[in-house]
């Protein structure tokens, strides 16, 4: 399954990985300077995950990071000042200091749904997120990010279910990385393998090495490009460690000393740049322009997020509610037509072929005729009832694609 | 469906139900504005378990009219990703009792998201809510507090036909997520002649359904129908009540609330939803706040009793509010 990549590419995964390493690297400096509001998360060791899957996605596709998911927020083109911001509270930073951490998104020009706290959560959203770009003929992709402990929630259930009962092209990441704060993964799934849960929901999974970005990518690669296809959704379990306490405050004491010596010696970035090292993409003259780039640039945008003020005090009243078309331009951006979804194209016979009645996926019969997009539909109503009308597919993504309305900015922000 | 115009609705002509009402905004907004989906269970074949999406299937497709699983976290968290992407889905929750399973998608997400990342979420929350059909203590919820209590949301609990699919139609154009409570009790019970053409109430006005100069008595949703009922008992002793009725709780009107209790100086709250923590207390503290020099006497409240709605017919009963318990306060009330 492993593809070739450009050398582009390889050094972006590079680039990538080290400047989400580098950004955490600020933070914990502004965190032991008391410049951080409230606690600092890290993904330390888990880069490779946050980068080789958003790296996968295209311009025009949705994600929703958890909070170990910085790198992904980069690739998707999120400046690290922003990050920076958000952890400090500033004005300036995306939600001007009304929420922290990688908490903010982007709706109108990257494509970034906010987290909540909340685990599981972003599962039933980002697969609205999907079935919506569906419906609206736009062809995209949605992803988020899970951890292990988050997997045992119940809209982990609802959420993926609900996405492979309407093969919603989203791609889920299951991060194990062995924690859940000071809880095992064994405690929280008596699995070997969390992607088993996928055999539940009747969708395909892969199981991948986390620390190996190229796996990373290429797997991300080939769900999305399944997923877009119309595959349904894919759940793809990353093994991974994660390398510091549950946040800065925790130790993490109950982690034996062997398991964390075994992972520190598999460091993503260490064993990546040793690759790339004997492939000859990387030498020690690229490698230093790397570091001093990313140098430059993170001094920089450091100084900018220290200098944001903090918010005026009065903001805290405002913004809890749209107030209209001055607020926010609410356009749904068509890319088929509309015809197709309106009456009277978009009609459908309640038909339900009894023959397919419940014999599911894999059990050998006929599909059952889950929802309408896969009931075939009786072209004409026979008058002899009972007898199955003959039958042809309804597809549910339109075919052929027109481009019908102006791409105008859905959403104007009013700042 | 019937002939005439595809949603039934001749104008003017027949009355319809409150049930007919919600099926008719929910169908003219679907044929109106091609990004309103409705998702939920049973809504699409089976045509809703109170058949007020009979037909929309039919008509829209099963892209637009979404049969889901039994889980309404993910409904409404999938409903919220939709609105994101610039649809405006309406999710109907197939007993308004179990919305409460998606508290948290609601009250954390949906609600928050403007005010935090300035993502609007234009989607609308509805289903059938209260008692007085013996539903018993799992089908006959008012959970319109738990919402009232969070900013970010809309709340809204029609009493009559005409301003149901007012009301619903503007929830559907309102950029902001809106809870829509329809008292089941009302589905079949009143019946309204309604206007042929697009017409939309506004979210945040109530309406004064009685003048009066004694006492002012705010209500809603089916608890409106009993305090008319309970103020004509009244007119016949003398008593001009003025009742009000709220329509939408959050956010709650109150100019007409305080213009209203400024001219009779006393105020009675009548709701369904049980005592502690119900809208009343709020709209007390409204007043004590800005009309307390206006009180000639204290507010008093009529409610359901502070338990779960209980099943057998002699206990629900006793449980909820009715005229006798409404003009009995009132008329106390009146005597200050
Ligand atoms: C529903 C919910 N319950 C509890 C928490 C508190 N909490 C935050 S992170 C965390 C552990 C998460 O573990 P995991 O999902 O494995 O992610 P990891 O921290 O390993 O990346 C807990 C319990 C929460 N955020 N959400
Ligand atoms: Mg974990």
């Amino acid at each position: 399954m492993k593809k070739e990549l450009t050398r582009q590419q390889y050094l972006d995964l590079y680039y990538y990985m080290r400047l989400n390493r580098a950004v955490e690297d600020t933070m914990v400096k502004l965190f032991r300077q008391n410049k951080i509001v409230g606690g600092l998360y890290s993904s330390l060791g888990q880069e490779a995950i946050s980068v080789g899957s958003a790296y996968a996605l295209e311009k025009k596709d949705w994600l929703a990071p958890m909070i170990r998911n910085i790198g992904a927020l980069l690739v998707k083109g999120v400046p690290p000042r922003d990050i920076f911001m958000q952890h400090m509270a500033k004005y300036d930073s995306p939600t001007k200091g009304k929420d922290g951490t990688s908490h903010f998104g982007d709706l109108d020009n990257l494509h970034i749904v906010s987290p909540i706290s909340m685990l599981g959560d972003l599962i039933p959203v980002m697969t609205g997120v999907a079935m919506a770009g569906r419906y609206l003929g736009q062809k995209i992709v949605a992803m988020t990010w899970i951890g292990d402990g988050g997997s045992s929630t119940g809209v982990f259930h609802e959420g993926l279910n609900f996405a492979a009962t309407q093969k919603a092209p989203f791609v889920l990441i299951l991060e194990n990385n062995l924690w859940a704060y000071s809880t095992p993964v064994r405690k929280q799934v008596p699995l070997e393998n969390l992607a088993d849960r996928a055999k539940a929901y009747g969708i395909d999974s892969y199981i991948v090495d986390g620390n190996d970005v190229v796996a990373m990518y290429s797997t991300a690669k080939e769900a999305v490009n399944r997923a877009r296809a119309g595959e349904g959704p894919i759940l793809i379990e990353a093994k991974t460690f994660r390398r510091l306490g549950h946040a800065q405050h925790d130790p993490a004491e109950y982690v034996p000393k062997e398991m964390r010596a075994y992972w520190e010696a598999r460091d993503p970035i260490a064993l990546y740049e040793k690759y790339l090292t004997g492939e000859k993409l990387l030498d020690a003259k690229s490698k230093k322009e790397i570091d001093e780039k990313l140098d430059t640039l993170l001094a920089a945008e450091r100084e900018f997020a220290e200098n944001s003020p903090m918010p005026p005090a009065e903001l805290a009243a405002e913004g809890v509610y749209c107030t209209g078309d001055d607020c926010h331009k609410i356009r749904a951006q068509w890319e088929r037509p509309v015809a197709e979804v309106t009456p009277p194209k978009s009609s459908v016979e309640a038909v339900w072929t009894v023959p397919g009645f419940g014999s599911g996926k894999g059990s050998g019969g006929a599909n059952a005729p889950i929802h309408f997009g896969d009931t075939p539909r009786a072209v004409e109503k026979s008058a002899n009832g009972g007898k199955p009308a003959a039958k042809i597919a309804v597809k549910a993504a339109a075919k052929k694609t027109v481009k019908a309305a102006p791409a105008r900015a859905s959403r104007k922000a009013r700042r | 469906m019937a002939s005439g115009k595809p949603n039934g609705n001749e104008g003017g002509g027949a009355p319809v139900t409150f049930l007919e009402a919600i099926k008719q905004a929910m169908f003219e907004e679907m044929e109106r504005d091609p990004a309103v989906v409705l998702l939920g269970e049973d809504v699409g074949v089976y045509g809703g378990a109170f058949k007020t999406s009979e037909g929309l299937l039919a008509r829209f497709g099963w892209e637009r009219v979404i049969d889901t699983p039994i889980s309404e976290s993910a409904i409404i968290g999938a409903a919220c990703g939709m609105s994101y992407v610039g649809l405006r889905p309406i999710v109907e929750m197939q007993f308004i009792d179990f919305i409460v399973c998606a508290f948290n998608q609601i009250t954390n997400f949906v609600a928050k998201g403007h005010y935090l990342w300035n993502a609007p979420a234009p989607m609308v929350i509805r289903g059938p809510s209260g008692g007085g059909v013996h539903g018993g203590p799992f089908h006959s919820a008012n959970p319109e507090m738990y919402f009232v209590h969070t900013p970010g949301l809309k709340v809204i609990y029609p009493s009559t036909p005409y301003d149901a699919k007012g009301l619903l139609k503007a929830a559907v154009r309102d950029n902001n997520p809106v809870l829509f409570f329809e008292h089941k009790f009302l589905y079949r019970r009143i019946k309204e002649e309604l206007p042929a053409e697009d017409y939309t109430v506004p979210i945040g006005k109530a309406a004064v359904r009685r003048e009066g100069k004694h006492l002012t008595i705010l209500s809603y949703a089916a608890m409106m129908h009993t305090s008319l009922e309970a103020a004509d008992a009244l007119a016949k002793e003398g008593i001009e009540a003025e009742v009000i009725d709220l329509r939408t709780l959050l956010p709650l009107d109150e100019e007409t609330i305080l213009n209203s209790v400024r001219k009779t100086n006393k105020c009675l709250v009548v709701h369904e939803d049980t005592k502690t923590g119900g809208i009343a207390g709020e709209i007390a503290a409204i007043l004590c706040e800005k009309a307390f020099g206006d009180l000639d006497g204290p507010l008093m409240r009529v409610t359901s009793l502070d338990t779960p709605v209980p099943y057998a017919p002699t206990l629900e009963e006793y449980f909820l509010p009715n005229a006798k318990k409404v003009f009995d306060a009132a008329k106390e009330l009146a005597r200050y």
